[in-house]
């Protein structure tokens, strides 16, 4: 069972019911369940899009785009059936708080996407989690069975004459289908290959269908902002930066873990006071921010709030909100490798850039950590990285390529270290296995 | 559907799933992905049979059926043991030490990546992050989430399958 941690600094708003037996339907009622739900209901889809937008409530899969402008672009005229779709894909490395919400929380899951599909007229949602979340995904199941029972879900949700059917789908392992509109193909039984866009999906998404997909996180915090009011759930955030955030800190820190703090709370702070410092009194060499995709932070770089945009003036990315701390026993050089090969196994290979890119990447970085590259190497891969960048169909080719450039700018004199045959010069050498 | 029944390769319970299942989504098809991972399930592996089957429930070309089983890291064309240990070496593990714990397995088994011990009851995979970053060290038996792992408790969660295999239980 993950643990469970907590700080004084939290502010707990979607973590309000961890730990609290909220999974069970009677328990999540007691705690105010399903009552955000009944007030969209008898307040409509226009308020419920005012009260999203005055959130401030910002897309919690990576983006960082404002949910309530999302659902607000889905036509209220639509000949095709209209789509929610809740992203519980979760995979980006460095990563696990959608975990804990569908393990603690699965029924502000099946709210939240109850809600979404009021604001936008639709009468049908899906939550897609990753196959691998086999236990969240019978949690969930066991969680939309009991809101049938209730009468929360179906025909005529809440006694009243409006329809919503959520089904609860599995996957079978795949970075890639957390892209948009390749879960899209993944849930019509296809290849997680993305589609090119235009139409984006609130247009034309699911099936043909005007639809609306939201991250896990983003969707569990949805009721919430309609029990504290928009404005209130806003101010508890940093400028343009609603609310708050599940923040997983991970690596080489005392204690590991997901805390929900405040949008636009200090990194530095995040590191050294809630997650209790580096690992063993160690230094700190280098964080990634918002998981595998992010450009590393060096720390003189990290006194920064952690809200998309301050984290994105600093060069970096808030991203899925995964801290990975990296402290100086660490080579960056193998860190580089490690990410890289994630991306190569991940490519679905569609566009050259991606996988040829990726691919070459991850043969250049294994020669160079094993000792046998070049100074040339070293230009190489920035040069390679710099032309993947938007030359992709999705974002998985600049997921690759702008992290690997960040380690290469940040840390070149690592790299030079390893050069000439000269052996890794931290003690620890990985043999990088074909996964 | 009924002589599809008496030659189906699935049990009744299983059968009974899928046939409540293609039936929830606006298009059949939908089923697909879902349903190879549960015929993989209590088949073992994705054998030229379950593609079959699944691609005449689906109402689909077992070519078709192929094309979408391969993509998916999680199905397999070819038997794991009982317990399939998949150990992460991504980014938050390995900063905590999970090649090590893969190492740990690999020298305990006397297998490598993709590799079944003699005796069928293990196999092991080195795999991608599995959304227990926040817990590293993490690997899954199966689907069993196992955390904050050194070699102790490797050892421990090694017994403990052996004797679960021993009684026969899953
Ligand atoms: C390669 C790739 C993987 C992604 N994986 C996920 C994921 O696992 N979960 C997720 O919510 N979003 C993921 N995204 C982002 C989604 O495409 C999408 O932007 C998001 O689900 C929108 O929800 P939000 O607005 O609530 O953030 C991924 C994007 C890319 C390019
Ligand atoms: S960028 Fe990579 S993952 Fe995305 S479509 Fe192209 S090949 Fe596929
Ligand atoms: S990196 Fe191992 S579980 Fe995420």
């Amino acid at each position: 069972m993950p643990r469970l941690v907590s700080h004084p600094d939290e502010v707990k708003i979607v973590t309000r019911r961890f730990g609290q037996g909220a999974a069970n339907i009677d328990r999540y009622v007691e705690l105010g369940g399903y009552e955000s739900a009944r007030k969209c209901l008898a307040n409509g889809p226009d308020y419920i899009i005012n009260e999203m937008k005055a959130s401030g409530l910002r897309g919690r899969g990576g983006a960082g785009f404002p949910t309530g402008m999302k659902w607000s672009f889905v036509p209220k005229v639509s000949a095709k059936p209209k789509y929610v779709l809740v992203n519980g894909d979760e995979s980006e490395p460095g990563t696990c708080k959608d975990h804990l919400i569908f393990l603690h929380d699965p029924h502000s899951v099946i709210e939240g996407t109850i809600i979404a599909g009021l604001a936008i007229g639709a009468k049908t949602g899906f939550i897609y989690l990753r196959g691998e979340y086999r236990y969240l995904i019978e949690i969930m199941e066991k969680a939309v069975a009991d809101a049938y029972l209730k009468g929360f879900l179906g025909n005529a949700i809440f006694g009243s004459d409006q329809e919503f059917q959520v089904i609860v789908q599995s996957g079978a392992g795949a970075y890639e289908v957390g892209e948009e509109s390749a879960l899209m193909e993944s849930l019509e039984g296809k290849r997680g290959v993305p589609r090119i866009k235009p139409p984006f999906p609130a247009v034309v998404g699911l099936y043909g269908g005007p639809t609306v997909i939201n991250n896990a996180e983003t969707i569990a915090t949805v009721p919430h902002i309609f029990a504290m009011g928009g404005a209130a759930y806003a101010a508890v955030g940093s400028e343009r930066n609603g609310g708050t955030r599940l923040f997983g800190i991970s690596g080489h820190v005392e204690r590991p873990g997901v805390y929900e703090l405040p949008m636009g709370y200090n990194l530095k702070k995040m590191i050294y006071e809630v997650a209790g410092g580096v690992r063993g009194g160690r230094e700190l060499k280098a964080v990634v921010p918002g998981g595998s995709s992010t450009p590393v932070l060096l720390p003189n770089e990290i006194d920064i709030g952690m809200d998309f945009d301050q984290v994105g003036k600093a060069g970096s990315m808030l991203g899925s909100g995964g801290v990975v701390v990296i402290d100086d026993q660490t080579c960056i050089v193998e860190f580089a490798m490690r990410t890289i090969s994630f991306y190569q196994h991940e490519s679905c290979g569609w566009c050259i850039p991606c996988r040829e890119g990726t691919d070459w990447l991850k043969k250049s970085l294994t020669r160079f950590h094993a000792g046998f590259g070049t100074m040339k190497d070293i230009d190489n891969i920035q040069y390679l990285a710099e032309n993947m960048m938007g030359r992709t169909f999705c974002p998985l080719g600049d997921a690759a390529a702008m992290p690997t450039l960040g380690f290469v700018k940040k840390f070149r004199k690592e790299f030079e270290a390893h050069l000439d045959g000269k052996p890794c010069p931290f003690a620890k050498h990985v043999d990088l296995a074909v996964v | 559907m009924s002589s599809q029944e008496t030659m189906s390769i699935f049990s009744p319970q299983l059968a009974a799933r899928f046939d409540a299942l293609v039936l929830k989504y606006p298009l059949k098809r939908s089923a697909l992905v879902p349903m190879l991972l549960y015929a993989q399930d209590e088949i073992g592996y994705i054998s030229d049979a379950v593609i079959d089957e699944v691609a005449h429930r689906v109402g689909i070309t077992p070519l078709d059926v192929r094309g979408v089983a391969t993509y998916y890291s999680m199905l397999r064309f070819k038997p794991a043991g009982r317990y399939n240990i998949q150990v992460c070496t991504n980014i938050s593990c390995m900063l905590r030490g999970g090649y090590d714990i893969f190492d740990h397995f690999q020298h305990k088994l006397g297998i490598g990546h993709k590799g079944v011990t003699a005796d069928a009851v293990f196999s092991l995979e080195e795999v991608e992050c599995i959304g227990a970053c926040c817990w590293a060290p993490a690997i899954q038996v199966n689907y069993d989430f196992h955390d904050e792992l050194t070699n102790e408790k490797v050892d421990q969660i090694l017994d403990d399958y052996r004797t679960r295999a021993a009684k026969g239980a899953n």
